[in-house]
């Protein structure tokens, strides 16, 4: 961990506000994939039968 | 062989399924290296001390906040001239990660000026304009959610995206006029690249190379998660009506 | 195009909404502000140009759904489009009924407003002119935001999340001049620019929002 001095709150709150919001779009951008090519083939399935 | 093929819905999903895990390994190698450097192994700023740390997320996510609206306004143009459904979905997909890039640089402003300018926020030009930015994004997301039919969805938001152009810029000059000078320079004279020392830019690159892969991947994704959308909502109405 | 100025100005005097609610809602905003900040009158006559511009952008904005819902309704909007009048002139003609209708009573209220804000004597004429000028750029660009929205249900939220970041630059230089005036300084430079906002507005914004009404009507 490096000396942040008396800015640390700045800096680690900085950093964590990024890694979070990233995380998030990210992650929704993931689930929503997921689901959405699941539910494709599901339909594709259905319409082949 | 030329680009145009690519707005072949079937392509684009094969040739970005092939390239995607490729982008996503470079964009975690350029982050991790970037953000790991600049917030382990670079020295403080003798002004700013330690807070100068946040410039490897906050000057990455200020330039992906602007340049994703660049390419909403491309991906637009593309979708009123020559109607290739890829380029106005993936318009559609890169506008919540825009959003996200510009909070993220709001957010890491407001952490910055606190210590350095003693307040979250200032009317400054620059706050002022991404603030206005954000809202812009809102809109964009908020028309595309509210109307039905995609079609007229694409046309609606893609008009409103090149009306909102013009106004960002023009807003973007009316709030220099209205607040010059207050912040001006100031602190942010860091974000000139020409007065970063090496020591500081080296390690900035790879997070601008990070940013800059990160939202390309995302808007890959989320522009193949619109076509599959779009498809399944397809499939379904013809079952509806069979 | 005079017939169907007249007729949207026919329906919005015998509808009664069109003049009354727009005066009344600025009037409302403008008495709520003392209410809001406190009745010291070097502070309200201070914020006053701004409250002044900030009524009349909201008046203006809340009256904006009534451009085109009543027609798209019943669906004489569909006949106008069918008519040999140019969709852009249709627009045009919209934005100018909505001017006279909400706008130009606006300009006219705000002096007697300015009363109850302890707005300084210089500045009357600059909230005046500053009003006049800007008002038909906040139709125009409303306008746009009305026909973007026409066919949602419910769509008067999301026209104002639309069109307010839009009236940005509006807003910016006509307070700008407002207070400018106010302080007796020179208020040439955002006068210009704000007619140069509401002319190249009046030019060029009725193409949008003729494509957007023909996408509309689709």
């Amino acid at each position: 961990m490096p000396e942040l001095g008396k800015y640390a709150f700045a800096v680690l709150s900085s950093y964590g506000v990024t890694i979070v919001l990233l995380s998030v779009i990210v992650l929704v951008s993931f689930r929503r994939a997921r689901k959405v090519r699941a539910n494709l083939e599901e339909i594709e399935n259905r319409a082949r039968d | 062989m030329s680009l145009w093929e690519y707005a072949n819905p079937v392509k684009f999903i094969r040739t970005t399924d092939k390239v995607l895990p490729w982008v996503w390994a470079l964009t975690g190698i350029c982050l991790v290296t970037g953000l790991v450097w600049g917030f382990f192994f670079t020295p403080d700023d003798f002004r700013q001390g330690s807070t100068v740390k946040i410039i490897y997320i906050h000057v990455p996510s200020a330039l992906m906040a602007i340049n994703a609206w660049l390419m909403m306004l491309v991906a637009s143009l593309i979708w009123i001239v020559r109607r290739h459904h890829v380029s106005a979905l993936a318009a559609r997909a890169a506008a919540p990660v825009g959003a996200v890039m510009t909070l993220i640089a709001l957010a890491t402003g407001a952490f910055w000026g606190q210590p350095m300018w003693g307040t979250w926020w200032a009317w400054d030009p620059r706050l002022t304009s991404f603030l206005i930015l954000f809202l812009f994004y809102l809109g964009y997301m908020a028309l595309w959610e509210a109307i039905e039919n995609d079609d007229t969805a694409a046309d609606l938001t893609s008009i409103l995206c090149l009306v909102g152009s013009v106004f960002a810029i023009l807003s973007r000059y009316a709030v220099n006029f209205w607040n010059q000078g207050l912040h001006q320079g100031a602190t942010l004279s860091l974000d000139k690249e020409e007065n970063i020392s090496d020591v500081f830019w080296f390690p900035l690159l790879f997070c601008i190379a990070g940013f800059v892969l990160l939202f390309v991947a995302l808007v890959f994704l989320r522009t193949q998660t619109e076509i599959r959308a779009r498809r399944t909502r397809a499939l379904l109405a013809r079952e509806g009506q069979a | 195009m005079k017939a169907l100025l007249t007729r949207d100005l026919m329906l919005a005097i015998r509808a009664g909404g069109g003049f009354g609610l727009g005066l009344s809602f600025f009037l409302i905003v403008t008495v709520l502000v003392p209410f809001g900040v406190g009745p010291q009158t070097e502070l309200l006559s201070r914020i006053a140009p701004g409250v002044l511009w900030i009524g009349a952008l909201l008046a203006c904005l809340l009256s904006l759904d009534r451009i085109f819902a009543l027609d798209w309704e019943d669906g004489s909007l569909d006949l106008l489009a069918t008519a040999p009048l140019p969709m852009e002139g249709i627009v045009s003609v919209k934005a100018l009924a909505h001017w006279i209708t909400t706008g130009l009573p606006l300009v006219l209220a705000a002096p007697v407003l300015g009363v109850l804000l302890s707005l300084p004597i210089p500045a009357y004429q600059w909230v005046v002119i500053s009003l006049a000028v800007g008002t038909p750029a906040l139709s125009v660009i409303g306008t746009f935001g009305a026909a973007l929205t026409v066919g949602i249900k419910r769509g008067g939220l999301l026209m104002s999340l639309l069109v307010l970041p839009l009236y940005v630059p509006t807003l910016i230089f006509g307070a700008e001049v407002a207070r400018r005036g106010a302080e007796g300084l020179t208020v040439q430079a955002p006068l210009l620019l704000l007619a140069g906002i509401s002319f190249g507005v009046i030019a060029l914004l009725p193409f949008a929002s003729a494509a957007v009404l023909r996408i509309n009507l689709r």
